[in-house]
């Protein structure tokens, strides 16, 4: 009895220490940093591990050069690929304790805080920095919102990609070096791969990688203004056009393996790695998944846009916002001076593996991935992706990976597809 | 006055607080989850005020029930309700009944039965995402290729992926975790039925079966009744078991709490506070009316 009451007592003094503790670090997020720094900044990122984490410690290396007044606060948050901090944003805005600054896909992503002005307009930094030159004219084109900017991206990357495991394509007949005009052109070496091999055709993963994989057979199919038209209403969605891609698509989910929505994108591309799968189709931070494996092109593997879409960029960007409310504007400024200087933009993306948005970046610092890639960047048509935010708000694209994932479960046939998708497109266009 | 503030003031000082938070953090925010569904703030803009917010009654509810991808919703948490209840009862009766009688080893084997619950659903998630793996033939990884070890080739197949009873492979790990818990609250059931019982029935000549169907089984059902609420309801909050074997945006595994974490992300606050007014009426149609009953019998 005695032990049990010394037990309860221990264990409500715990709580209330417990209790204490919370009170406190919760009081830790005022303006005391004790660094003698006058001005700081609250930077929100997801960017807490891994290649994005080297890149952010390079870009926060810069920033303190340039702004040696200015303390840096790190808002990183970890956790699912992102949705943790998302969700943490969301609360935070909505509460109105925003931070400074916050990583956001650029793009149509921005759209949800547009709308609830969370975000300000920073055309005005756009002159100010001379960003307009430095970027290329598409790009700040497909930033742009009725004629104002919110925000500056910090890298590019290419969503357009094929992967392809250099050994498997030969064991099955083809020429690693061949590019492939036309999706029929690469059914043939799909079916190779099949009849020669046994393995995986193509790798995939889960919902997102598919809705990845559906946009840039989309933009195969329809062309570069087709497919930007598909986001601007031009392109009629319920199209025969339209019907042929997603067609397309159904046949190249036959090529796949069958637990992809068990998988996430690392977890395809290491069949390509290891020669399980021949192709791949993923974003070009997937070369740091090949680099990271010790793993040469074009002798292990080799990379092209996907069939039918050379010469367009299919881009994704990370990008700064300026948060309405900011507590500590002329920081925030400052940081997305540093996100659009050259400096910047070279240390994190030679850090990170991407590209960066300005045009006036020496290739030769960089991989010989990133030169390709920095090579189509100045000179292809750019449009915008779908899976990654840059082509449609939040609530579109999930309406659009719940019919995709609907269809390639076997939830629906491809009329039903094309029906989900139409409605997506007239719950959401603007 | 003074008499009654006496008799009724030290007490109700006690339990102010828990009755203050109380109505604050559960009555109230239900108070205003109800109101968030009846609205149409469907985007960031409506939900800070700054586009118009209109109350549009029951509309959220009647196009949820109207939409084919809710009904599958609803569709996939009854398989999975009944799959996870019909097996924890049944393997937790069974255990439960196993060790009633006197068996060596009695305390180890309950431990073991008892451990899974202890592990949390999201770590026990990430193993049977792989032991689930709906690889087959040559990829095949996890269960399926243990049934082509031994020789149980025709038993493969694609678990929580099929879409229309995918649902119920979830399940799996879900009975896996919680029939020691119900085996727990069998075995006490068992061990309450008085031994004066037990001895009167030998005593009539009872074989064995007879006792346990007559006298024991009897005595169980309110244990049964407690065990069939505890995993109903946590079944129907199924949320971290089915995120970390599947992913939000599979349509094979979707349930509302499902739906309500997508809503949530895509700014549509209305929706997600519908869903979770659905959620919580389903939990106490199944609730209530074993309080009402719990309260009945207490009175006896």
């Amino acid at each position: 009895m005695r032990t049990a009451r010394k037990f309860t007592a221990m264990a409500a003094g715990l709580a209330v220490a417990s209790l204490a503790l919370a009170a406190c670090s919760s009081g830790d997020t005022g303006d005391d940093t004790g660094s003698g720094k006058s001005e700081e900044v609250e930077v929100f990122t997801w960017w807490a591990s891994g290649s994005e984490k080297l890149g952010l410690d390079a870009l926060v290396g810069v920033f303190e050069v340039q702004n040696p007044d200015v303390e840096f606060v790190n808002g990183a948050v970890a956790g699912g690929a992102g949705s943790a901090a998302k969700d943490l944003l969301q609360s935070r805005l909505q509460a109105n304790d925003p931070p400074d600054t916050f990583q956001a896909h650029a793009g149509a992503e921005l759209t949800d805080y547009i709308n609830a002005g969370q975000v300000e307009d920073v055309s005005g930094l756009y002159d100010e920095f001379g960003l307009r030159d430095a970027f290329p004219a598409d790009l700040v084109e497909r930033l742009t919102v009725d004629g104002k900017i919110y925000s500056i991206p910090s890298n590019i990357h290419r969503a357009n990609v094929v992967w392809a495991n250099t050994q498997l394509l030969t064991d099955s007949g083809l020429d690693p070096a061949a590019t492939y005009a036309t999706l029929d052109d690469w059914f043939v070496a799909l079916d190779a791969v099949r009849e020669k091999t046994g393995r995986t055709p193509l790798s995939l993963a889960t919902t997102w990688t598919q809705v990845n994989l559906l946009e840039t057979i989309l933009l195969s199919s329809l062309g570069a203004d087709g497919y930007t038209g598909l986001w601007d209403g031009s392109t009629d969605w319920s199209s025969p056009e339209v019907t042929e891609a997603l067609a397309d698509f159904e046949k190249l989910i036959g090529y796949t393996n069958e637990d992809r929505d068990g998988l996430d994108w690392p977890d395809a591309t290491q069949q390509v790695i290891d020669g399980n799968a021949a192709f791949n189709v993923m974003g070009d931070w997937a070369v740091a998944a090949f680099e990271e494996a010790g793993k040469k092109s074009p002798a292990d593997y080799v990379y092209m846009p996907v069939p039918g879409t050379d010469g367009v960029f299919d881009f994704l960007a990370d990008s700064f916002t300026l948060a309405v409310g900011a507590p500590h504007p002329v920081g925030a400024k400052a940081w997305l001076k540093t996100i659009g200087s050259l400096d910047g933009q070279v240390a994190f993306n030679k850090a990170k593996g991407s590209i960066p948005a300005r045009n006036d970046a020496k290739p030769e610092d960089f991989s010989a991935y990133q030169q390709s890639a920095m090579a189509s960047f100045s000179q292809d048509t750019i449009v915008s992706s779908l899976a990654h935010g840059a082509a449609a708000p939040t609530a579109w694209v999930n309406a659009i990976s719940d019919a995709t994932s609907k269809f390639t479960t076997g939830g629906g046939d491809l009329a039903g597809f094309q029906a989900d998708l139409v409605a997506a497109a007239e719950a959401n266009a603007s | 006055m003074p008499r009654q503030i006496r008799r009724w003031g030290p007490p109700l000082l006690l339990i102010s607080p828990t009755l203050i938070l109380l109505g604050v953090f559960v009555y109230g925010l239900l108070t205003i989850n109800a109101t968030t569904s009846m609205k149409d703030i469907h985007n960031a803009a409506q939900a800070n005020g700054r586009e118009p917010v209109s109350f549009v009654w029951f509309q959220n509810y009647v196009d949820l029930f109207g939409s084919e991808e809710f009904q599958h919703s609803l569709k996939n948490l009854v398989i999975y309700t009944v799959v996870f209840l019909a097996g924890t009862m049944i393997f937790g009766f069974l255990w439960a009944w196993l060790l009633d009688r006197p068996v060596r080893f009695e305390g180890v084997f309950r431990s073991i039965y008892l451990f899974p619950m202890a592990v949390s659903f999201v770590a026990s998630g990430v193993v049977w995402r792989w032991l689930l793996n709906s690889n087959q033939g040559e990829d095949a990884s996890g269960l399926n290729r243990l049934f082509q070890m031994i020789g149980l080739p025709f038993l493969q197949n694609n678990w929580w992926n099929n879409v229309d009873v995918g649902i119920a492979a979830i399940a799996i790990p879900a009975i896996w975790q919680l029939s020691g818990y119900v085996m727990a609250l069998f075995l006490a059931g068992f061990r309450g039925v008085p031994e004066e019982l037990r001895e009167a029935a030998r005593m009539d000549g009872s074989t064995s079966w007879q006792m346990y169907r007559h006298v024991i089984f009897p005595q169980l059902s309110p244990v049964a009744l407690s065990a069939v609420i505890i995993v109903g309801h946590m079944s129907l909050k199924a949320f971290d078991l089915i995120m970390s074997i599947s992913k939000p945006a599979n349509y094979q595994t979707k349930v509302p709490a499902i739906d309500m974490y997508v809503f949530k992300s895509s700014f549509d606050y209305s929706n997600a506070a519908a869903v979770g007014a659905i959620l919580l009426v389903i939990v106490a149609v199944l609730i209530v009316p074993y309080l009402v009953h719990l309260n009945r019998t207490e009175k006896h």
